[in-house]
């Protein structure tokens, strides 16, 4: 089975956010940049996919030389081989031209089944993975928690307000991966070893000529007023649930 | 030349979900602020029995899509319906809400238009044709102003950023003629309720969410208590989700739910930055902690250092007091 997995390079969790110069995208000076999280848990699905049913596991990467660090976790991790899609400026980009440019990748691949994370946790954008099996012409189920395989079979399922949908259908199909789906495992030092020598093909991301939305400024959420200590023991709740419904009124 | 706003209206079963009274309250918000008009579009089962309550949010034309085709979702042919209505209007603006149907099936309508998308917006504006947005970003560390460069312009509205008013018209109602192609229909949801009785995260006025301080599985009981008495969701940090204690459909933060509730309760949560990513832009945040240095104090609009086991049984009996 061809297996395909879309990653990105994005600032870690624990990132504390500046503005940079610009003014429209963050100083990464001192950030620490990992695989996304969601894409995590889209190279793990692949690899299970993969020791279940053998084959091949590809990942792609839209980005800059530097995010060839994402790439190598994931070839730690047990994928076989790369293609980055070359561009510089790819952080806060849109997302119809970041998938436009692994249409335009993918359609010269064969593959069987493509995994994304459900959104980078740089732009939170959620549209990568539909929009690219949109352009493809490919079934789509998104933010995947459960997901069966019987050969080209699959029942996946996700959480949705009020419940739980159960899609059924036939490969080739694309899913993005939402946390719960498995627990992503660690490269061990012999597959960090080996990621260093797996192939990594690199060629000029196609985009759109103009971008579909572009970003102007960036901006810090409102400083919230300094919040109060209502008390120092459990005698405060009173005073606070008081609070709550004559000063906040929203009890 | 396109212009005005068409709104996807998310229903279930015949009912209008709130986020749907939400977008087209968003939607009514840009038709009076460009001069034009709003339409709507609502599909599945159930859908002709909604007119009426569309209406009373201002949408002018309802096109309606149902049939066994869209029995069950599918976002490949709620894309073909959108379009559909689309090709009616030729709007400028086109707005789903940042749920679950909205965040899956807005991309798909974008990329079958070739047009950009912009995601779980907290405010927009249309004016002279051109339309602009503000997002969050980093979870919420940060927000962008976007501007679109093509049109129409695809955003799906954060819920609990535009509180449902309002403001009736009269509504012609079209039904439209569309069939999905087979293509379409490959996969589609079967919905199966979820039995809990609680508000759903992302949609919910109030949140109780409790961390690593709660101690243990079985004492998240005590979450569950409170957020019984005040009507709320339940929410957990990444701790408790990642320990097993509680589903990660709970998690709030920037591997989890982004939330922007009225009343935030954290309870045993220290405050990583992570976590606070997802909940910072709630109302009003309570933190109750025993640990004083812990971070969450620094978000908090109201604080309580205590013991979070005698804390909410007080809580809860001052809640079940004022009756």
């Amino acid at each position: 089975m061809n297996i395909l997995v879309c990653i990105k390079q994005v600032p870690d969790t624990e990132t504390k956010v500046t503005i940079a110069d610009d003014g429209k995208s963050i100083d990464e000076a001192d950030v620490n940049f990992v695989l996304n999280p969601y894409d995590e848990f889209g190279v793990e699905e692949a690899l299970q996919l993969k020791e279940a049913a053998g084959g091949e596991v590809t990942v792609l990467s839209v980005g800059p030389e530097s995010a060839t660090s994402a790439m190598r976790t994931a070839l730690a991790m047990g994928a076989d081989k790369g293609i980055r899609l070359n561009a510089e400026e790819v952080r806060l980009k849109d997302s119809f031209s970041i998938a436009s440019a692994l249409a335009d990748a993918i359609q010269s691949l064969e593959y069987d089944v493509i995994f994304c994370g459900k959104k980078a946790v740089d732009g939170d954008n959620h549209q990568v993975g539909p929009m690219l099996a949109t352009m493809l012409d490919l079934p789509c189920v998104s933010t995947v928690t459960s997901l069966k395989f019987n050969g080209t079979a699959f029942t996946a399922s996700r959480d949705v307000e009020g419940g739980k949908e159960t899609y059924t259908g036939e490969l080739p199909a694309l899913f993005t991966a939402d946390k719960g789906l498995n627990e992503p495992r660690y490269a061990a030092l012999k597959g960090i070893m080996q990621a260093k020598k797996k192939p990594i093909d690199v060629s000029d991301a196609e985009f759109p000529a103009e971008d579909s939305l572009v970003v102007e400024s960036m901006e810090m959420p409102p400083e919230s007023p300094p919040g109060k200590i209502v008390g120092e023991s459990a005698d405060a709740v009173p005073e606070l649930v008081r609070l709550l419904k004559e000063e906040a009124k929203v009890l | 030349m396109a212009e005005g706003i068409l709104v996807f209206a998310e229903q279930r079963n015949g009912h209008l979900m709130k986020a749907a009274q939400e977008v087209l309250t968003a939607g009514h918000t840009l038709a009076e602020e460009s001069g034009t008009g709003m339409a709507a579009v609502v599909i599945g089962p159930g859908a002709d029995s909604l007119t009426d309550d569309i209406a009373r949010y201002g949408a002018s034309d309802v096109y309606i899509a149902d049939g066994d085709a869209f029995a069950n979702y599918s976002g490949l042919a709620y894309a073909e319906a959108v379009r559909a209505a689309a090709a009616e209007v030729d709007p400028g603006v086109i707005l789903f809400a940042a749920d679950s149907m909205g965040q899956d099936l807005a991309p798909v309508v974008a990329a079958k238009l070739q047009v950009g998308n912009g995601s779980d917006v907290t405010e927009v504006h249309y004016t002279d044709g051109s339309v602009t947005a503000k997002r969050p970003v980093y979870a919420g560390k940060s927000f962008v102003n976007i501007a679109f460069k093509k049109s129409p312009a695809v955003l799906t509205i954060r819920p609990n950023t535009y509180p449902p008013a309002e403001n009736p018209a009269d509504a012609t109602v079209q039904n439209l003629d569309v069939a999905p192609s087979e293509n379409a229909l490959r996969v589609k949801a079967t919905f199966e309720e979820s039995e809990s009785e609680r508000p759903e995260l992302t949609e919910a006025e109030r949140i109780v969410s409790g961390g690593r301080g709660v101690g243990s599985p079985e004492d998240f009981e005590i979450i569950e208590k409170l957020a019984d008495a005040l009507g709320a969701a339940v929410g957990a940090s990444r701790a408790v989700t990642d320990a097993g204690w509680r589903p990660y459909s709970e998690q709030v933060g920037q591997t989890g739910k982004t939330v922007s509730p009225a009343l935030y309760v954290a309870c045993g949560i220290s405050g990583a930055i992570q976590h606070l990513a997802g909940m910072r832009s709630s109302k009003v945040i309570v933190a109750i902690n025993k640990d004083p240095e812990a971070p969450i104090f620094k978000v908090a609009d109201y604080g309580i250092v205590a013991d979070l086991f005698e804390a909410i049984p007080r809580f809860i009996e001052a809640l079940e007091n004022q009756g």
